[in-house]
């Protein structure tokens, strides 16, 4: 069984890391040295979603460190997958993996790709890296968990820019014409893409209307609330034959002052002094 | 081929309940009856390959092996990264499905004409590719596929040759079809029907020829090929495809890699590029170079010149 189960959080002597705050804290602290052990990128699109990471990990999920391939696991896919990083992160801090292979990331002969790769990675159901797949993907795992009668959920968390993607919308249709109930989207808004602001690149808005016009049932919540989170993830009230959107706003490079909202740290490796900062406001 | 693979589908789907059949929204008529006796194994992804193709990895991820199904270039070119990235960096039990190989679609246009498809499947890792020459081929392809975990490619088209049963069927292994040691002819699809009435013309002018189905372009049969070239007096490749990257580039790079120069080597397939030229199958074969005239020429001439080793 799950270590991880919803009904379990917060009740009795849990450990640190199931506290989803703690969790959050520990996973911004660990990619913000990954990227900048690895001098890599994306920084910033791993701390927009760490607190998404962290309540789907330590709240949501159902799933089992000690048994990663466990039949009956939720089956959780990182679609923006160039924000590997922060899932290593939270499945390492989950017990999936030891800590210590977090420094691998992004060097010479590690498995730990800057893309997130399944290969070798216990917890890792899907390798993406190429935007606009985790979605299709999902879609299939659910409509055949639904065939099967399973109950394990799907989860996708997907960017904003991303969602230029025609493959996205493709899954949506697909999703909500066959009623799957079963799974939930979340995209991580933090309203900046690759060279700029969504905005000013391709803009989504209205955002939440154009999933709903697309038959799928949407909340909106704070990406960086956790009581919010929770609440857009609950299964509680849910429609069954509506898959879900969580349309999480959040901040690019949340936690860390002068990488929020910016284009630029969707790039920029911590090195040198901003680096020490980082770590210094992440405590 | 195409009502061969789906009788035979047909027959595996009844026996296994995770095997499932997702198509992009084309087979009218053919798979009608497939979608009314299998309703929970039957998908139509609508027109949206990229999306099948990720629904099917999704449910192959599942446990489930499932075919997606299209036309010509559809299944593969539209959603050639969800292929690549999805279905064989996984390993998934995907089967691509590609109805209309080389000129079968000939009137409809380049859009419809698969003639690159070999090539550039065949460069993916983990991905097995097959094309069978004839009713036979398929429909043992289509069991041999089902029953072997990871990513195809099955590429079937509307010609076909005569079957030939005796010869038994086996992913990998090239299926000698005519025994003969003056030359070898190597072809996969049904343009193996223009290849097999070549061999029947150079038997009665006392030309032996062997002839393979090289029904599985990858994994590649090393062995049948280095056999050809050894022994043989030559090998002449024949696909309804560029001649760029497919069975004829793979079958050189086998006998180069192996040490095992052909004494003589010749390739057919398409070197024309796109045709803007439309017509039916057998007319674009032969615009092109590529029936049976056409090959019996570049044998007969091949037989007579001086051996390159």
């Amino acid at each position: 069984m799950s270590r991880f189960r919803a009904e379990l959080n917060g009740q009795g002597e849990l450990p640190a890391h199931w506290n989803t705050e703690e969790l959050a804290a520990r996973i911004r602290r660990d990619v913000v040295q990954m990227t900048h052990d690895g001098n890599s990128s994306h920084v910033g699109s791993c701390l927009s979603m760490a607190d998404a990471a962290a309540v789907l990990y330590g709240h949501v999920l159902r799933v089992d460190p000690d048994n990663p391939e466990w039949e009956d696991r939720d089956r959780f896919v990182l679609s923006k997958g160039h924000a590997g990083a922060c899932v290593y992160a939270a499945l390492a801090e989950s017990g999936f993996f030891p800590l210590s292979k977090l420094k691998t990331h992004y060097q010479d002969g590690s498995d730990l790709s800057g893309h997130v790769s399944h290969k070798g990675i216990p917890g890792v159901e899907v390798s993406t890296g190429s935007l606009g797949h985790g979605l299709g993907i999902g879609t299939g795992l659910a409509y055949g968990a639904a065939l099967d009668g399973h109950e394990w959920r799907t989860y996708v968390l997907m960017s904003d820019g991303e969602c230029d993607e025609g493959s996205v919308w493709e899954a949506a249709l697909f999703a909500a014409h066959h009623g799957l109930g079963n799974l939930t989207a979340i995209v991580d808004y933090n309203k900046i893409q690759s060279l700029a602001r969504v905005d000013d690149t391709i803009r989504l808005e209205p955002f939440a209307d154009k999933w709903s016009s697309f038959g799928w049932d949407v909340v909106e919540v704070d990406g960086h609330d956790h009581t919010d989170l929770k609440r857009g993830l609950c299964w509680d009230g849910r429609s069954p034959d509506r898959p879900r959107v969580v349309i999480a706003h959040t901040v690019k490079g949340k936690g860390v002052s002068f990488m929020e909202d910016t284009v630029l740290w969707h790039y920029r490796s911590p090195q040198g002094d901003e680096f020490d900062a980082a770590m210094e406001e992440l405590g | 081929m195409r009502d061969a693979f789906v009788a035979r589908l047909t027959e595996l789907a009844r026996k296994d309940r995770r095997l499932m059949l997702v198509t992009g929204d084309l087979g009218f008529g053919v798979l009608t009856n497939f979608a009314k006796e299998f309703p929970q194994q039957f998908l139509n992804a609508g027109v949206s390959e990229q999306n099948m193709t990720l629904l099917a990895t999704g449910l192959a991820l599942g446990g489930r092996t499932v075919f997606t199904y299209s036309i010509a270039n559809f299944p593969i070119l539209r959603p050639l990264e969800m292929i690549r990235n999805d279905a064989c960096y996984h390993d998934a039990d995907v089967k691509v499905v590609g109805i209309g190989g080389g000129f079968s679609y000939g009137a409809l246009g380049i859009s419809h004409h698969a003639t690159e498809d070999i090539s550039i499947l065949r460069s993916l890792p983990n991905m097995t590719v097959v094309v069978p020459c004839d009713l036979f081929e398929t429909q043992e392809a289509t069991t041999a596929l089902a029953r072997s975990p990871g990513t195809a490619y099955l590429r079937l088209d509307k010609s076909k040759a005569e079957p030939t049963e005796d010869v038994p069927f086996e992913l990998g292994k090239a299926r000698v079809l005519r025994q003969g040691a003056d030359l070898t002819l190597v072809a996969c699809g049904g343009i193996m029907e223009e290849v097999l009435a070549v061999h029947e013309t150079l038997k009665s002018e006392g030309i032996l020829t062997r002839v393979l189905s090289m029904h599985t372009v990858k994994p590649i049969d090393r062995a049948a090929i280095v056999d050809a070239a050894n022994n043989t007096g030559g090998i002449v490749t024949v696909e309804e495809h560029t001649v760029d990257g497919g069975l004829g580039s793979a079958v050189a790079e086998v006998c180069l890699d192996e040490g095992s120069v052909p004494k003589r080597f010749a390739r057919i397939g398409l070197r024309a590029g796109f045709s803007s030229t439309v017509g039916s199958q057998k007319y674009l074969r032969q615009v092109y170079g590529l029936d049976y005239p056409a090959i019996l020429d570049v044998c007969r001439r091949l037989v007579r010149s001086k051996a390159i080793r």
